[in-house]
């Protein structure tokens, strides 16, 4: 393979030359824990002379104390790296490398097959453009060849090599190797995967990996690396239509504007026409600038700046796409999403969404249905929790521009990330716009909130008491209420318990119900404040995400965020309805404070400690509060 | 239609991910060791932001025992390109004059190399640092993301990476948590010197093979670079044609005997040699783990 060229002794320079013309293919490995995927791996490495002599000393020591081959070298320690995984035998996360033969160089995302690492695979398949899939020829198509194969069709991948690994076991039987194809192909057509090659091989023995093996007389197919050396990955991105994302505006002077960025698909020239989205500017370009000169012509893959003939507005995050196939624009999608984090998805709750070189607020839905990756079945559900995937309504809080994922995975591919820890949780993949930004319209109203408050003579108000169960929320609240109906304006109270006789009597407290609670409690009160009224909420609400969520409902200075902050041993001695001792008896799961999470407001504009105040005190500084603002 | 080479793709991708990892932090800084892998990077990012400058500084590590040839390199490079170059060296380890002859290997790089890099990164409030590591180098980096998370004490958690998908990096952090991003991961060895060859890009002379004086001590060569190296009793330097595949602090960095005074000489005695890179480095010996050890406790 790689390193054996006659010509690195002889003539290096024309050896370098051909090197410089390879193409590159980036493929994934994915099989379960005993398929012996390390090893196939190694086994490449090897046959590629990628393994050095002091690499395989070290590899004949660690064979010796934790390899699974006895006195043989354990290729497959060559590619399992971290020391926790080696104790426990298995590959844990995606590693990623690198081997090349006489025509191609490879990138191979090593993903692992163990259940709970889903998320893995997702990641190592979503650069790939072929997937080799492990079968041991013992056990045949399983349930983790089905997942695989799924989330393979579903991160877009078309090109599939089965690989029939272990066939030394099963004394390299036809009747085995042509049993498992088909039943494979069966299933994979449901899928729409097509392009499907099966080679027998073992990994271990080395049959069929670069040498036709005489132990399969039978076979007249290609070997596995002269597959992979030739199979053809339609890269039709060139011919897509063009887009560039713009990462960075690039202004080293003020004679200077361009547009730094990567090329996801198409060609572009000076002279093209292109437009700005989601602004809809048009302009022309007028240089393609790299630090190696002036370009005619970039094409897809490549990283450049462009310069346009006009002074148009264009930010990171904008795309600059072909005049006359720009992409759609849009803020709320049906989309696949891959929940990544060991924390359920919340629906409704805000998390953020990046999206080519954008970062945009998103919430999502509940799913509308969760597919099984094992059966590819339909089932119902409330959320989706680690490594489970549903079909889901997404909102975007900006109009974005978009392709389908199944076009442009850089267009239709998005990350979620939680705002508070900062984590990827989960991935969407966008499918189609389910609302178009040409055809949203508010219903404009002629008596408006201004109108409305103005013959109450009061400015309007939301104000959101939050604090642990039996903080003296209601009873504040109550105070508060009866001062300023005392003095003649119109107010109403929200109290958590009474909405939960009627219009929340469906939720449960689990932290999904708890974020639909608050939203809906959030969605009702800015009505009453669009009505004019100072509205009281009572809610517990213990995540800061929803209150910002209820705060942006409103205008600004409506929010008054009043933090009744009573410990919660206070609160827990107080306990004036018994819920805090049926709590600690386990008899109220998901009781907040004891086993379900408070976050504490960080900047309220009233902090209330009860400890140090009594509730007439509380109340009048309230109302104080509200009576002393601004008029909106 | 025109198809990219390797290194074409190679290039447009570490230069997306410098473009993205600068725009999304606020103090972002490129670590610069004065290596190939180094000089590499450095060129990438002066394509990344042309026409402008890279909008970030460079920092070396120093150790105060790096080749004399590598100071100068590096302080030549640096005003040639105008750029910013920070240089810092973990004061302790000047007051305790640490090195690695008294101290150890070990205790030496930990205290110039992996705690300087922690104060120097604290001491400018740097929240994103550039680095040149490569995942083909060594086992625990085939796995490591190219945006990788460090917690306020620095360290790397293997198992509370983030998925990394597409090319849609999550740069996002918590207060005191910073980023390192490896703009070079999905490059090799091979990829490395081809590159160099290609853009012609200068790299320190002690890759080139010359007449140097070396002493034989612990199965490698070392170069006598200047009058700190105490020699012990029967040592006496000579002088052979060697030439340094990997650059660190001289009396920890091992010589390969060698002819080779071109690029293409050796980019030949790269791909016709048996042993690899890091096995000059004198870290790496004491067990396969070590590296993943060393990253956990802040080594880049």
């Amino acid at each position: 393979m790689a390193h054996t060229d006659s010509r690195i002794a002889s003539d290096i320079e024309s050896y370098l030359a051909a090197q410089q013309e390879k193409s590159l293919l980036r493929f994934i490995t994915c099989g379960s824990v005993d398929d012996g995927k390390s090893t196939l791996i190694g086994r490449f490495l090897y046959e590629s002379k990628l393994v050095f002599e002091d690499q395989l000393a070290a590899l004949e020591n660690d064979s010796k104390k934790d390899g699974t081959q006895g006195d043989d070298i354990d290729l497959a320690l060559l590619v399992d790296g971290l020391a926790a995984e080696r104790e426990q035998g298995i590959t844990i996360d995606v590693a990623y490398r690198y081997f090349s033969t006489e025509r191609r160089k490879f990138v191979v995302a090593d993903t692992p097959g163990h259940e709970q690492y889903t998320r893995n695979m997702v990641t190592g398949a979503s650069t790939a453009d072929l997937a080799v899939i492990l079968i041991d020829a013992r056990k045949g198509v399983l349930t983790q060849t089905r997942r695989h194969s799924h989330l393979v069709a579903l991160l877009g991948i078309r090109h599939v090599v089965l690989a029939i690994n272990k066939l030394d076991l099963v004394d390299y039987s036809r009747d085995v190797f042509e049993r498992i194809d088909a039943e494979y192909r069966t299933f994979a057509a449901e899928l729409g995967l097509s392009d499907i090659v099966s080679i027998p091989l073992s990994a271990l023995r080395g049959d069929n990996i670069t040498q036709p093996s005489p132990n399969t007389p039978w076979y007249s197919g290609p070997t596995l690396v002269q597959h992979l050396e030739t199979v053809e990955v339609d890269d039709d991105r060139a011919s897509d239509p063009f887009r560039l994302i713009v990462q960075w505006v690039n202004r080293p002077h003020l004679d200077f504007r361009g547009f730094s960025g990567v090329i996801p698909s198409g060609v572009v020239r000076p002279g093209d026409r292109v437009r700005v989205l989601p602004s809809g500017a048009e302009s022309t370009v007028a240089r393609i600038v790299t630090y190696d000169g002036d370009l005619p012509e970039a094409v897809a893959g490549q990283s450049v700046t462009l310069t346009l003939t006009d002074e148009v507005d264009v930010s990171r995050g904008d795309i600059i796409a072909a005049c006359d196939a720009p992409p759609a624009i849009a803020d709320q999608f049906e989309a696949h999403v891959v929940w990544m984090s060991e924390e359920e998805m919340l629906p409704g709750r805000r998390y953020l969404a990046k999206i080519g070189a954008r970062t945009v607020g998103v919430s999502v839905d509940h799913p509308k249905y969760q597919v099984n990756v094992n059966t590819f079945e339909h089932t119902a559900a409330r959320t989706l929790g680690l490594n489970q995937i549903g079909v889901c309504t997404v909102h975007f809080d900006r109009l974005t521009p978009f392709d389908a994922y199944q076009d442009n995975r850089d267009l239709g591919g998005f990350v979620i990330v939680d705002r508070l820890t900062n984590a990827t949780v989960g991935v969407g993949l966008l499918h189609f716009a389910l609302r178009r930004s040409d055809n949203v319209h508010w219903q404009s109203l002629e008596v408006d909130k201004s109108a409305r408050a103005a013959l109450k003579q009061q400015r309007p108000a939301v104000v959101w008491f939050t604090g642990l169960s039996g903080a003296g929320k209601s009873t504040i609240a109550n105070a508060v209420e009866q001062r300023l109906h005392s003095l003649g304006h119109h107010t109403y109270l929200l109290d958590g318990d009474n909405l939960r006789h009627g219009l929340n009597r469906d939720l449960g407290f689990t932290p999904a119900d708890r974020v639909e609670n608050v939203r809906r409690s959030a969605a009702v009160a800015a009505l009453m404040a669009d009505s004019g009224l100072i509205t009281l909420v009572c809610l517990i609400s213990p995540y800061r995400e929803e209150r910002r969520m209820a705060r942006d409902l409103v205008a600004d200075g409506e929010f008054v965020e009043v933090f009744v902050d009573t410990p919660l041993e206070v609160a827990e001695a107080r306990d004036p309805k018994g819920l805090y001792a049926k709590a600690r008896r386990g008899e109220l799961p998901n009781f907040t404070g004891i086993d379900s999470p408070y976050e504490a407001p960080e900047e309220p504009e009233i902090h209330i400690r009860t400890a140090e105040t009594t509730e007439e005190e509380a109340a009048e500084q309230i109302v104080a509060f509200l009576l002393n603002r601004p008029a909106g | 239609m025109k198809t990219l080479t390797h290194l074409q793709r190679l290039e447009a991708e570490s230069i997306h991910i410098m473009r993205e990892a600068a725009a999304e932090s606020e103090r972002p800084v490129m670590l610069y060791s004065i290596g190939k892998d180094s000089s590499v990077m450095l060129r990438l990012a002066m394509k990344a932001f042309y026409p402008s400058k890279p909008p970030f500084p460079l920092l070396h590590v120093d150790t105060t025992w790096k080749f004399r040839e590598m100071y100068a390199f590096r302080d030549r490079t640096a005003h040639e390109l105008g750029l910013d170059l920070l240089v810092h060296q973990n004061p302790e380890c000047v007051r305790l004059g640490i090195n690695p002859f008294d101290h150890g290997s070990a205790t030496h790089t930990d205290m110039w190399k992996t705690e300087g890099l922690k104060q120097a990164l604290d001491l400018h409030g740097f929240d994103l640092a550039f680095g040149g590591a490569r995942r083909d180098e060594e086992k625990s980096r085939a796995k490591e993301r190219v945006f990788s998370i460090r917690s306020p004490q620095h360290r790397w958690d293997p198992k509370r990476q983030r998925p990394e998908l597409w090319r849609t990096y999550n740069a996002r952090t918590n207060p005191g948590e910073t980023v390192r991003v490896f703009p070079l991961s999905n490059w090799t060895e091979l990829d490395v010197w081809q590159y160099i060859k290609l853009e012609e890009i200068p790299i320190v002379p002690l890759y080139f093979a010359a007449p140097r004086p070396v002493v034989q001590r612990g199965g490698m060569l070392v170069m006598v670079d200047d009058d700190r190296m105490p020699l012990e009793p029967g040592e006496t330097p000579e002088k052979k044609s060697v030439r340094f595949r990997t650059l660190g602090c001289y009396p920890l960095t091992g010589a390969v005997e060698s002819t080779a005074d071109t690029l293409a000489d050796i980019i030949r005695e790269m791909l016709l040699t048996t042993t690899s890179e890091r096995q000059g480095r004198a870290i790496d010996h004491d067990s396969s783990a070590s590296m993943e050890k060393k990253k956990q406790e802040g080594y880049f």
